[in-house]
Parts: structure tokens; C-alpha cells; sequence
């Protein structure tokens, strides 16, 4: 049976095993019609013109792994930011697992998305925000229609979030294949401030497929930032769709490490609905082998004074394949707006490539809106330079490439993430240079 | 005078009507509208076109049934209706004149309005004109000069019936009847145009020209020109449009093939100043136009054009840079205003090795025109040390207006080079303050900054054409070019 229609045919299951009498039934009864009608994505889409999904949707999938399942923490400390304190959410199979995870209630809510859609307390949050900035192209509805399971972050007014907060999700490779559909709700109030890190990680070589919904609510003067990781393993496939809502002078960024994964592919739409709103997004892309990187991102520029950022910079070895499609619209209302957008790619191999698309709409005559794209390769004459005084040709690689990726590394606000980084980079290129950047 | 803000441009903009519509009445042969094998089969009995050709036609005809007009690029229009449009027309008093004298005293003072009648080409020093008014070539001078350094510069229908070999052995093999829909149309029902034969080694002493005009109402224009450019010669051709005022929209849709060989250049320039509806957005010239080039070994092809005209302009002049060593270079000034839609740019698609291409297009927005830059460079995994450079700035001028720019970047090249920036922005309150403050005024301030943006384009006109070009866009945007 083809995915398509085990998935429709799952969507009966699924109904008998949540709640129907929820507002949210609604919402997903109509979602899989949506995605009935439309179908997965394919090339001929102008949005997947560069990526297929056809090598990812080839396996039998279980849409609902049968049991829970226990990891020992010690297996995966590795995965997590350890060496700092933080709220922990953490899914296996798509479960939640309550022994890995620290959540609270206390003064904010960092809990579970099941919870939220379900008890009466949360009941406002949902009916203002839930499915309200995802759009409705295929792979969001079909998000939606089984939206279940995720992280529900809610901070209200005037707090300081202590601590950042860690979404994590395992698979632990008991299903021959899985897909699992994460569904994720933050909501930031006027003038708090929230920092989330986010990681998929397969811990087996079993295919999995996740397709992932975020969406995101900066309010008034909120501060959001908010971290990818994303290194999993060659088997394992991401389809990422964030939604992020700006209110006036908000902040919110969005920083994407891809550095593993069989097929990633990256939707962060930002829509600024407000004045004086700075969005930022930013990636490192390094990948080898098959491995095939998709960003595409969207910043509606929708009111006047406001400011994006776009960083984009992908380094492709072997035969590894890497997209970018971003898109600045202006509104015509959206006066004095500043874009800004880069993407900057270095080719390593001659299998590899890349393909970009950087695209500008605008309907407004007071703005500022450049882009540039780059494709290149490492500076020779740099790497003489290092090499005529005594480092060695991998290392001097290495340190080009943490030049290069360094714009990128100088806006993240964590330390010890930007010291991860540092060392899955060097792990990904086998050097071992011990600096910070 | 009263102080003359960018409101007032505007206003001008909006309220300039078409300058050079008229419509000359001259008795015309022209076909009943419609579109089926028999008009196709009438249409090359007509130009006494030998079998062969009627077949490619036909060929392309059936192709084209088969085709769906395409929807991608970022206009919006109401479909031609293919079937009432009349696929041939012709100015009845042929036969071919011998002298000036001859030639139809109406149509000497159309040329007479747009500036351009045949005793000042004459006089104006190496230009050469095939004349085209309606799809058939009615005069043609400088042949003889041509002729001596063995230069085929003839209409379409002649180079048929007098080097059918030569027609024969390239058209269709940069753009194939089936490359598009508007090319198969084109190719099933094409009734004239220009073909250029340059042989090897020959430096073309002139800048060749043709000048387009839809001038019957109803009849789309269907131009084919083909311009090879044997090995180690070079040419420099000019093409230019006028459209008189017409309320129906009218359909053009040309196909441009260049072909370079080893070692040739070839330099295309083009002013297109087809009629662009009225301030309200009727009527006007629907333009979907092919233009490519294919470039061997070390060869060169140069496009360079002015679009201040048409309703819609769907147009990407291409290059195949096939060969080794080979150069494309795309520079273009696109200008709309009103309701004006162009969605045009170019593809430059990388096969040989230390291929270069250089891509600079400016476009300007007015009124309620959108305006866009689609492109597409595309470096094969062959392409060694590729190098392209593209820029794409818009400058918007109001508020109802819009800019956008859609860039296709596709490498498989680790050592090739591309580099791609573009901007948007319009004429700075600061800009405009800097030269007031020097004693020019608003209006001298504006022309002074429109002409700077667009000056990389409009130095790389041959001389004789940028007098013509600077007229186009004073046109355009009166008031603002000085």
C-alpha cells in the first residue's frame, strides 16, 4: 500500500485513540482532507523542484510504534547539552518518557503537547494558537491531522526563563521503519524570554522519517531563540517545518546545524505582525556522502520598521546535495523594512552540488533588500599559507572551514552550544583543534 | 519653477500617453483569423517556401497543439485567444523597390515620426536596415557593401528561396520547434524575418538592423532571425520595435537563434519600445519571446537590451556556452510603468570548460507595474573553473509598484566560481538632497540618478543605438532621463 493511503486509512485508527469530542478533532478531520486532496510534494511543486522525497517515502512506515520503550540515560547523555541545567522534554518513538525528562509548571508551562490539547486549563492557549500560523501545505496537514504528541511551552508575561529548554527525540530502531510526527507549541508573552534547543537523534540504522511542526508565537517585546541540531545518522530523514509569529518588537532567531541525516528538509516561515520586529536565521550546512540538505525559508515582511537577517552558509563534500530557497516578501504597508539575506556554499567534490534560489518580492518603495549568493571554493592561497608553515593540509581545511562558518557560530547565545558545534565539526571533518570560536 | 518632487514624475508617468502610436493605412493582404494545418500550409505557399520547410512548420504546428501555454513566470493576463488572430499580413504594394523613391510615401512618413526614416539610417553612418513592416521585408539597402565581403543579410522568406541550405542546416537547432509553446507557434506560423550569414573570418563592417513594427490590427507578428557567425568573424546587430496605439492586445512572439562558432562574437542588441497599453492597462503588445545562442570554442555572444515596452513581457535572451573558453554576457535595462508586467532575464547554462558569463540587469518600476528578474546559471559537472558574476537591481518608484527577483542557482562544479547579488531600493530622499544642495534641482536630480543606475546597460549599446535608447527611456519616464 502506498504511504498516501496507509496513512488516510490510519487516520480511523487514530481517531479511536484520542478524544473526539475535542475542538482539535476538528481541526484534524479537516487537515487530512487537505492532505488527501494535495498529496505528497513532488519535484514538479516549483517549493520541491530540487529535492525528492520519492528514495524517503519508499519504506512501510508504522505510524503508531507499538510499545514504549526505555533508554538508559547514560546511552545518550551524549546527545543532550549536558554540561549546563535545562528543562528537558524527551520523546522515544515518539513517546513521551517521563525518567529522561525535567519539565514544569512552575510559573511557566514546559509540558506536553497531549496534555495542553486535552485538559481544560490550556484550553484558551489552544483555541488562540494552535494551527494558527502553520500553513496548509501537504506535510504540515498531515502534521496536523495526527498532531498529538510534542512539547507545549507556554511562558507568560514579564519572565525570564532561567534555564534553556531541551526538546529531544529518539528512535530507538524497534520498528522496522517509523514515522513519527512530532507537533510543537511555544508561546512567548509580552516581554519574556525563552531559549530552546532542539534534536531528533535515530539510535539504530532503521529508517526513520520525522516530519516535525513547530510553531512558534514571539509576542510583544518577546525574546526567542531558538537552536537545531540536527547530525543524525544516515538513515534517519527530517522534514522540519517552523512557523514563527512576531509580535511588535519582538526578537526571534532561528539557528539550523545540519550536519547528518539521509534527507533534511528545512520550512521556517517567519511572519512579522508588528512594527519595529527583528527576525534572524541562520545555518551551517556541512554534509557528505548522499546526504541532501533542502532549506527553505520565508520572511513576510507585513509592517513597516522592521529588519531580517538571513545567514546561510553550506560546505558540500562527496556527493552530497544541497538546496537553498529563501524568499523575502514585502508587503506594500511594510515601509522602511531592511532585508538582508546571504548564502555562501563551498563545493568540496565534484559529485557534489548545490543549487540555490534566493528570491526578493517586493511591493514596497521605501526598503532596504539585498541578497547575495556565493559559490566557491576554499581560498588556495590561504591554504599555502597555512601549509608553508607547518599545518598540516587537514587542519588547515578545518580551520577555513570555521572561518567561513564563524558569522553563523558569533550570533549563537549559548556558550556551551557553540562548543558542541565547534566539536561536531571537527568530529565531521577529523581534525581535532581545540579553540573556541 | 514650481519644485518638482518624484510625486510629479509620477504623475507625468501616468498621465504620458504613447508617443508613437499611429497607424498607417496601408493596403494589406492579410489572412482570415484562425489557426489550423491549412493556414500553416497557406502561410509557406505563400512565401513560395519549398516542401521541406512546409513540413517543419507543420512539424511544429503539431507539436504545439499538443502543448499548454505556460503559467510559471509572475504575470497575469488574459490568455490570447490563438484562434482570432489573423497569421498573415503583408503591405500589398510589393514587388521590391530599387530606390527610396519607390517605396510607399505613407510608410516613408511613419519611419518619418519614429525618427528613423531611411535617408537619415542612410546617412547615419554604417547602418544597414531590413526593413520589416508587418512580416515582410519591404526595403533593404547597404546589401551591396554586404555583399562584397560575402555577408548574407536578406529577410527570412529570401534566405529560404536563396540559401535553403544554409536555413536549413541551422534553424531549429538552438531553439527546436517543440523548445516552448510560444517557439512551436512560432515556428509552425513564422512569416518573416532576418537571417544573418557571416563568413569565416569576417569582421562585419557595420552594425546591422532591423526594425520591427506591428502595424495591421489583429495579426500577430511572428519573427524568426537567425544570425550565424562563422568561425573568427564578429557581428553587431541591432533590433529595435515600435508599436502603433492599439486598444486589442496584440501577440508577438519571436524566436532569436544565435549561433557563434569557434572563435566568433557575436554582440545582440535589442530596444523594444512595443506599445504598452494605456494609464488604465488596456491593450497592448503581449511579448513571449525565445532568444538564445549557442557559443563554441572561445566564442562570444553579448546580449544587451532596453524594454520599456508591452503589456507583458516574457523574454529570456540565452546562452549555451558549449565550447571551451566561451563568453556570455547578458546586460539589460528593463523599464515599466502603469500596469506593465515584464518578467524577463536570462539563462546562462555552463558546458565547457573555463566558460565565463556575466549577467547586469537593472529594472525600474513605476506606476503600478511589476517588474522581475527570473535567471537561471547552470554549471555542468564538465564545466572546470566556470566563473559567473550576476547583479540584479531594482528601483522602485512609488508605492504601487513591485520589484521582485527570482535567481536559479544549479552547480555541480567544485571549481567553479559564482557570485550573485542583487538590491532593491529606491531613489534616496538623501540622493535627491546631495544634488539639490549642489543647485540641481529635483527633476535634473532624478535623471541624473536613473541614468547612473542604469549606465552600466546603456554603455554597452553600440553608439548608434544608445541616441535611441535614451529616447525610449525619456519616453518611459519622462522628465526623469536627461
Amino acid at each position: 500500500m502506498e504511504l498516501k493511503e496507509k496513512l488516510i486509512a490510519s487516520f480511523m485508527a487514530f481517531e479511536n485513540l484520542v478524544d473526539i469530542d475535542l475542538p482539535v478533532h476538528d481541526v484534524r478531520s479537516e487537515a487530512i482532507k487537505e492532505f488527501e486532496a494535495q498529496g505528497f510534494p513532488s519535484k514538479r511543486d516549483e517549493a520541491w523542484k530540487y529535492t525528492s522525497l520519492n528514495s524517503v517515502l519508499k519504506h512501510d512506515y508504522s505510524v503508531f510504534p507499538k510499545r514504549e520503550n526505555h533508554i538508559d540515560y547514560n546511552d545518550i547523555k551524549k546527545y543532550f547539552i549536558h554540561d549546563i541545567d535545562t528543562y528537558k522534554i524527551v520523546f522515544i518513538d515518539g513517546k513521551y518518557s517521563s525518567h529522561l525528562s525535567e519539565t514544569t509548571h512552575d510559573g511557566i508551562d514546559v509540558c506536553l503537547m497531549s496534555s495542553a490539547l486535552t485538559k481544560p486549563k490550556y484550553r484558551l492557549i489552544i483555541e488562540n494558537y494552535f494551527n494558527k500560523v502553520a500553513t496548509k501545505d501537504s506535510l504540515s496537514s498531515l502534521n496536523t491531522a495526527f498532531s498529538q504528541e510534542g512539547a507545549y511551552i507556554h511562558i507568560p508575561k514579564n519572565k525570564l526563563v532561567a534555564k534553556p529548554i531541551q526538546i529531544v527525540h529518539f528512535s530507538t530502531g524497534n520498528e522496522a521503519a517509523l514515522l513519527v510526527q512530532p507537533r510543537n507549541l511555544i508561546v512567548v508573552d509580552e516581554n519574556s524570554h525563552v531559549q530552546i534547543i532542539e534534536r531528533h537523534q535515530s539510535l539504530t540504522q532503521n529508517p526513520v522519517l520525522t516530519n516535525s511542526v513547530t510553531e512558534i508565537f514571539a509576542n510583544k517585546r518577546a525574546i526567542v531563540d531558538y537552536y537545531k541540531i540536527q547530525n543524525d545518522n544516515e538513515n534517519a530523514s527530517l522534514i522540519d517545518s517552523t512557523f514563527v509569529n512576531q509580535r511588535q518588537e519582538s526578537i526571534a532567531s532561528v539557528h539550523t546545524f545540519s550536519f547528518g541525516g539521509k534527507l533534511i528538509r528545512n520550512n521556517l516561515n517567519f511572519y512579522q505582525n508588528g512594527e519595529r520586529i527583528d527576525s534572524t536565521m541562520k545555518g551551517i550546512t556541512i554534509i557528505g556522502n548522499k546526504q541532501h540538505v533542502d532549506h527553505n525559508t520565508l520572511v513576510h515582511h507585513i509592517e513597516p520598521n522592521c529588519e531580517s537577517h538571513q545567514d546561510y552558509k553550506g560546505i558540500y563534500a562527496d556527493s552530497s546535495t544541497g538546496v537553498f530557497n529563501g524568499k523575502v516578501l514585502v508587503d506594500k504597508e511594510a515601509q522602511k523594512t531592511n532585508a538582508f539575506q546571504a548564502n555562501n556554499n563551498i563545493l568540496l567534490s565534484d559529485k557534489a552540488s548545490i543549487n540555490t534560489k534566493p528570491q526578493l518580492e517586493i511591493f514596497a518603495d521605501d526598503v532596504k533588500c539585498s541578497h547575495g549568493c556565493t559559490i566557491g571554493q576554499l581560498d588556495e592561497s590561504a591554504m599555502f599559507y597555512m601549509r608553508s608553515r607547518g599545518v598540516p593540509e587537514k587542519e588547515a581545511k578545518a580551520l577555513l572551514m570555521f572561518a567561513f562558518s564563524n558569522n553563523v557560530m558569533n550570533s549563537v547565545k549559548i556558550p556551551e552550544i557553540k562548543q558542541r558545534i565547534t566539536k561536531i565539526i571537527a568530529n565531521k571533518l577529523g581534525v581535532n583543534i581545540g579553540f573556541d570560536l | 519653477m514650481t519644485k518638482y518632487t518624484e510625486d510629479d514624475l509620477r504623475e507625468e508617468l501616468k498621465t504620458k500617453e504613447y508617443e508613437y502610436g499611429f497607424y498607417t493605412d496601408i493596403e494589406s493582404d492579410t489572412f482570415p483569423i484562425g489557426l489550423n494545418e491549412d493556414v500553416v500550409r497557406a502561410i509557406s505557399l505563400k512565401k513560395e517556401e519549398p516542401q521541406w520547410m512546409t513540413d517543419w512548420r507543420l512539424e511544429a504546428f503539431r507539436a504545439w497543439e499538443k502543448m499548454i501555454e505556460p503559467e510559471w513566470a509572475n504575470v497575469k493576463y488574459v490568455k490570447p485567444d490563438f484562434q482570432s488572430i489573423s497569421y498573415y499580413s503583408a503591405p500589398n504594394t510589393k514587388p521590391k523597390y530599387d530606390s527610396l523613391d519607390e517605396v510607399d510615401p505613407e510608410l516613408l512618413e511613419t519611419f518619418k515620426k519614429l525618427g528613423i526614416s531611411l535617408d537619415e539610417q542612410k546617412a547615419l553612418a554604417g547602418v544597414a536596415m531590413d526593413v520589416v513592416i508587418d512580416s515582410v521585408s519591404v526595403a533593404t539597402t547597404f546589401k551591396k557593401t554586404l555583399n562584397e565581403k560575402g555577408i548574407i543579410f536578406c529577410s527570412m522568406s529570401e534566405a529560404i528561396k536563396e540559401y535553403p541550405e544554409l536555413v536549413r542546416k541551422y534553424i531549429g537547432t538552438v531553439v527546436p520547434q517543440k523548445d516552448n509553446f510560444y517557439a512551436a507557434l512560432n515556428s509552425a506560423v513564422f512569416s518573416d524575418g532576418s537571417f544573418c550569414y557571416i563568413p569565416k573570418g569576417v569582421r562585419c563592417p557595420m552594425e546591422l538592423s532591423t526594425y520591427f513594427r506591428i502595424n495591421q490590427a489583429n495579426t500577430g507578428q511572428f519573427e524568426r532571425t537567425l544570425v550565424v557567425a562563422d568561425e573568427g568573424s564578429y557581428v553587431s546587430y541591432l533590433e529595435g520595435c515600435t508599436a502603433p496605439s492599439r486598444d486589442e492586445n496584440q501577440l508577438h512572439a519571436a524566436v532569436v537563434e544565435l549561433i557563434a562558432m569557434d572563435d566568433a562574437e557575436i554582440k545582440y542588441s535589442t530596444v523594444q519600445n512595443w506599445y504598452p497599453g494605456n494609464s488604465e492597462g488596456k491593450g497592448g503588445v503581449f511579448n513571449f519571446v525565445t532568444k538564445r545562442g549557442l557559443c563554441e570554442k572561445n566564442a562570444k555572444i553579448s546580449w544587451t537590451q532596453v524594454e520599456t515596452g508591452s503589456a507583458i513581457t516574457w523574454k529570456y535572451p540565452s546562452c549555451i556556452l558549449k565550447g571551451d573558453n566561451s563568453v556570455g554576457e547578458f546586460y539589460s535595462i528593463a523599464v515599466t510603468n502603469n500596469f506593465q508586467q515584464a518578467d524577463t532575464g536570462t539563462k546562462m547554462i555552463h558546458l565547457g570548460k573555463n566558460t565565463k558569463s556575466t549577467i547586469i540587469s537593472k529594472g525600474i518600476s513605476a506606476g503600478k507595474s511589476q517588474n522581475s528578474y527570473r535567471g537561471l546559471v547552470q554549471i555542468s559537472a564538465r564545466a572546470e573553473n566556470a566563473r559567473n558574476f550576476s547583479q540584479c537591481d531594482s528601483l522602485l518608484m512609488g508605492n504601487d509598484c513591485g520589484a521582485h527577483t527570482f535567481p536559479y542557482i544549479e552547480v555541480k562544479n567544485k571549481s567553479s566560481i559564482i557570485e550573485h547579488e542583487a538590491t532593491t531600493s529606491k531613489i534616496g530622499e538623501d540622493q535627491i538632497f546631495y544634488c539639490n544642495q549642489r543647485g540641481i534641482d529635483t527633476e535634473k536630480a532624478i535623471a541624473l540618478i536613473v541614468n547612473g543606475f542604469s549606465k552600466e546597460v546603456l554603455n554597452k549599446l553600440p553608439m548608434e543605438f544608445a541616441v535611441e535608447a535614451q529616447k525610449l527611456l525619456e519616453i518611459s519616464l519622462e522628465g526623469s532621463v536627461g
